[in-house]
């Protein structure tokens, strides 16, 4: 007869990360890697609306080609899609799960009271919240063209012209860029920490170059909407 | 000194506490935070109330016992343990406000005393080395490089008093874990429970109720030893390092 000296059994690796705050970190931290390199190629996408309406339409179409003749009309564009579907509700399952979580375990508030954190750390939820928003609007906007005003399927560069021509296209985007400014600036620096890249003599580098892309970032999609109501882009 | 105290009052885990200001005269600036609470208790004894409930025990700044949060501040405005820091910190005049660590995994127990053995259970989750015991060993008989031993002793530093939890906005007590996990996993002594150590003790501390992180640094900012914020870091590389390693 076999002597019980089995250790236990782990559970498996999928559930390990799902069950452990730990691992739903490093599951948001992922996604939000995927998303923010998507964010600064669209953001150099964007760019292309100065080189004038046909290099950006033309540009709008070949990431419709891409991928061709080995994939077919617009799968790239799809399977992309698919990935940030994916990284979209990963992120914010575990961000919900996470927050609940967190906010049960401190039910009592001091009552003394001093601000706590940066600005971009206080706001991670709300501004996440607020981007959530934002993508469906900015799908029913551009993608869709279902609230565009132009609503030209194929003219990209005449429909975002279109939209930053109305004061509430760019209240909306602005905003929206701000949030994604503070939220790459914490969330940037926070995947490197969950996924073990932070130490002592990295510690300036990481904060760096969170601030540095969420600059970057934020300055690249407002000059967008700065552009055509300056009359740059018409 | 006269101050004007707002200190937590809770009679019991199940009864409902408040803020109750108390008035405390002939208070020397040299006077540790605890001695001044020392007197408090003396004048509501010989008035015959109930003194103020306080844990505290070597008062030398070692033992982690002391546990208050003062004027918002895990171990209040100095960066060390309640018992070390001093009335010269205060101005005659002021109102200080006292209150008990605030997290779900620490219950109060009474007025400032929380329960804390939620700590005690992390640790049995992994934080220690299945080594034969018997007389100790020569010095030299495990060489251990010296950047190792540095990292392990800077977080041997951790007195468990839960600051960090105290501080954290999740209630998270993932410094704290860290610390014991870190100290130990960099350690030959500690290689060979180096992947379950982390895992355990991760999953101990979730059990328990802990927020998650989410990076505010403030535990870091309220530690009375100084145990980094990269600590936490170095403890998520351990964990993903871990859920590859483990053997099935």
């Amino acid at each position: 007869m076999a002597l019980g000296t089995r250790t236990d059994r782990q559970p498996s690796v999928i559930r390990l990360f799902w069950r452990s705050t730990v691992g739903k970190k490093t599951v948001m931290a992922l996604s939000g890697l995927i998303m923010l390199g998507y964010l600064v190629a669209h953001m150099l996408g964007n760019l292309k609306i100065f080189f004038g309406a046909d290099e950006f339409n033309g540009y709008a179409q070949w990431l419709r080609t891409m991928g061709e003749p080995v994939l077919h009309y617009s799968w790239a564009l799809w399977l992309l899609r698919v990935l940030l579907l994916l990284a979209v509700v990963g992120h914010g399952v575990a961000a919900y799960q996470l927050s609940r979580r967190d906010i049960a375990a401190r039910p009592d508030k001091y009552v003394h009271r001093r601000r706590r954190a940066s600005y971009a750390t206080r706001t991670m939820r709300w501004g996440g919240i607020i981007l959530a928003l934002f993508i469906v609007w900015h799908l029913l906007d551009l993608t869709t063209l279902t609230v565009n005003e132009n609503a030209q399927s194929g003219r990209a560069y005449e429909n975002v012209v279109a939209t930053f021509s109305t004061w509430y296209g760019n209240v909306i985007y602005i905003v929206a860029m701000l949030a994604v400014g503070l939220h790459v600036r914490h969330g940037f620096w926070s995947a490197a920490q969950t996924l073990g890249m932070g130490n002592a003599t990295r510690e300036r580098i990481l904060r760096t170059a969170a601030d540095a892309l969420a600059l970057v970032l934020t300055a690249g999609f407002l000059s967008v909407p700065v552009a055509v109501m300056t009359g740059v882009v018409s | 000194m006269k101050l004007n105290l707002r200190i937590w009052r809770q009679k019991s885990a199940d009864t409902p506490g408040a803020m109750t200001t108390y008035e405390v005269d002939g208070i020397s600036s040299d006077m540790s935070f605890l001695e001044m609470l020392d007197t408090l208790n003396e004048d509501l004894i010989l008035r015959g109330e109930e003194p103020v409930a306080f844990d505290h025990d070597c008062r030398e700044g070692i033992c982690g016992a002391c546990s208050l949060v003062i004027n918002g501040d895990a171990h209040g405005p100095e960066r060390t343990t309640t018992c070390q820091l001093h009335m010269r910190s205060f101005r005659d005049g002021d109102t200080i406000d006292v209150e008990p660590w605030r997290a779900a995994a620490f219950p109060v127990v009474k007025d400032l005393v929380v329960d804390r053995s939620a700590f005690d259970r992390i640790i049995q989750a992994g934080g220690y080395i299945s080594a034969p015991t018997g007389s100790a060993p020569d010095a030299h008989a495990t060489p251990v490089p010296k950047p190792d031993a540095d990292f392990a002793f800077e977080h041997a530093e951790c007195i468990g008093c839960g600051a960090c939890v105290a501080a954290c906005p999740n209630g998270s007590a993932m410094l704290f874990t860290s610390a014991k996990v870190n100290h130990l996993n960099v350690l030959p002594q500690g290689a060979p429970e180096r992947e379950t150590r982390v895992l355990d003790m991760v999953r101990a501390m979730d059990d328990e109720g802990f927020g998650g992180c989410t990076l505010t640094g403030e535990c870091a900012t309220a530690c009375p030893k100084g145990i980094p914020l990269p600590s936490i870091a170095a403890m998520n590389k351990e964990w993903l390092r871990a859920t590859r390693k483990v053997r099935r």
